[in-house]
């Protein structure tokens, strides 16, 4: 997949500063960053560390305290109700009233699409994450891996060029994770869109991604920046590849630097 | 099944046994008296078998109670005023009609108060404090200031049974409005979904548990407003003025079976909002 040279997002000296009762948190710290069209960029680091909060920022979930951000050209907030971008966060959280569709359906509705194209939409985006079949199920009656699945289709199914998300595969099974983040590059092969991926796995983060960002927490901030030479066409056993665990190698090395003084 | 009956039935045998012997120790003054009076032995066979059979007890017994129901509402036509069908229904239907209002109230002020902080800061204390009144004290006040404008009947018995339906409906449904959890209302907000579609598309299914639950309590409460709406209307009809007139001429075993009446319609009011709730709940896809 070749990535682009349209900038996607575009970070310059990304503050953020939560105030708590007790004292301010530094939560991201002089990040800069640019994304590219068609990227599939990987956000790792340990707990504390702002990778999530940098992708709600990215999503207008939460607000900088300095710096500048653009989502494709725009501020966060002018690009969220753009509809510019699908957002999986670490839960599924269907709702448990919708049938697997009728979830799938739910940003359709909500943008005003007509009632076909809906139909239309949802079964399109089930049978791309591998769910033809059971629109009519309730979320209760799927496994952890096809619920988070469907929420995928749900980020899907309005095509937005841009996917954000937040550790989707946290809380699933090792053999569940592996199948899935397969079917994920597939799918992004096939769709070419440009994902922005938050995990702590570095298997996960090195198999799926173009670039791998590496943080280190308090404050927040990018300690590495990692340009994958992986091949786009990736068999899960390409991670025993020499080329694979010196990439993993690097990342621990950062994610090592990062945490050194804090002992 | 007879796991379950056995308890069930035991603890209604009970119940009865209690009932029973409660009413020979409270009607036996007066059947001694009697006797005195008179200047007659009485045995004690004799006594026992006549406190329940007094006209006026003070306590009748429980077949008496079931006589007297059994009189008003199968050998009765139900256009008597005699008939506890005929009063049920009065009270019925002020019950239903409250209940409605309530609800409908109740959620209308808990959209409110979800949706807009000052309408909380303004608004919720008077719906706690408009609890904290017996409802008996304002009852009288309700009936005579809309009597005055006009207003009889039906409508303001109703409204005393909303006043006090609406309450638990207000709190539920503002615990249930706001359930969704963050996870699920930044889902919305990267929707771009306006607070409309929020509301109908996530608070309001996400509140519809609640909702039943708080209405189980408020018809129950209802029931219990549109009696005691009844009381200060001169007790022309309804199980509120059964209660009232059999309390005036000491008709104790009228009370009791308008009391009966009164619990029997309650619970059946309370197991209907429940049936609903699992009905809805199925085609929902809730209810497993």
């Amino acid at each position: 997949m070749p990535v682009g040279d349209r900038a996607v997002i575009e970070v310059r000296g990304l503050n953020l500063v939560f105030q708590t009762a007790d004292a301010p948190v530094h939560a991201l710290k002089d990040i800069d960053l640019t994304v590219k069209a068609g990227d599939f960029i990987s956000f790792i680091g340990p707990s504390g560390c702002g990778k999530t909060t940098f992708l709600r920022v990215i999503a207008d979930l939460e607000q900088p305290t300095a710096g500048t951000i653009t989502v494709n050209g725009v501020s966060p907030r002018q690009a969220r109700l753009k509809r510019a971008y699908g957002y999986v966060f670490q839960a599924a959280g269907l709702y448990p009233w919708r049938s697997i569709a009728g979830n799938v359906r739910l940003p359709l509705e909500i943008m005003g699409y007509s009632r076909a194209e809906c139909d239309e939409r949802a079964a399109r985006t089930l049978e791309l994450v591998g769910l033809s079949g059971f629109e009519g199920k309730f979320p209760w009656q799927l496994s952890g891996g096809m619920q988070q699945r469907a929420s995928i289709a749900r980020a899907l199914a309005f095509d937005a060029d841009l996917l954000l998300m937040d550790e989707p595969f946290g809380a699933l099974d090792e053999i569940s994770r592996d199948h899935l983040n397969e079917q994920l590059l597939a799918l992004w092969a096939k769709t070419g869109k440009t994902v922005c991926f938050v995990t702590h796995s570095i298997p996960e983060a090195v198999y799926l991604s173009t670039r791998i960002v590496v943080m280190s927490p308090r404050p927040g901030r990018v300690i590495d920046v990692i340009d994958s030479p992986l091949p786009a066409e990736r068999p899960l056993d390409i991670r025993e590849s020499p080329e694979f665990l010196e990439i993993a190698a690097r990342v621990r090395e950062g994610l090592r630097a990062g945490h050194s003084y804090d002992d | 099944m007879i796991a379950r009956a056995l308890p069930v039935a035991t603890v209604i045998a009970a119940i009865l046994v209690l009932w029973y012997l409660g009413a020979v120790i409270l009607n036996a003054p007066w059947e001694r008296d009697q006797a005195q009076r008179a200047g007659a032995e009485i045995s004690t066979a004799q006594l026992i078998a006549n406190t329940m059979a007094q006209t006026r007890p003070v306590l009748p017994a429980p077949h008496q109670v079931a006589v007297e129901i059994w009189n008003t509402t199968v050998l009765k036509k139900i256009t008597s005023k005699r008939s506890l069908v005929f009063h049920g229904w009065i009270t019925l239907s002020s019950t239903l009609l409250g209940f409605a209002i309530g609800t409908v109230m109740g959620i209308l002020l808990a959209v409110g108060i979800v949706h807009d902080r000052a309408m909380e800061m303004s608004v919720m204390p008077w719906v706690v404090a408009s609890q904290t009144i017996p409802i008996l004290a304002i009852a009288p006040m309700i009936i005579v200031v809309l009597n005055a404008v006009g207003l009889s009947g039906l409508l303001p018995k109703a409204l005393i049974s909303a006043y006090l339906s609406f309450f638990p409906v207000v709190v539920g449904m503002v615990k249930g409005l706001t359930s969704p959890d963050a996870l699920q209302l930044d889902l919305m907000r990267t929707y771009g979904a306006s607070r409309r579609q929020a509301l109908w598309k996530l608070r309001w299914p996400s509140s519809v548990p609640y909702l039943f639950t708080s209405m189980k309590v408020a018809v129950a409460a209802s029931l219990v407003g549109a009696i005691v709406g009844e009381l200060p209307t001169g007790a022309v009809a309804g199980l509120g003025a059964r209660l009232l007139a059999g309390s005036y001429y000491g008709q104790t075993i009228q009370i009791w079976s308008a009391l009966f009446a009164a619990a029997a319609l309650a619970a059946s009011l309370v197991a209907l909002v429940g049936l609903a709730n699992r009905i809805v709940l199925r085609r929902m896809g809730m209810a497993r």
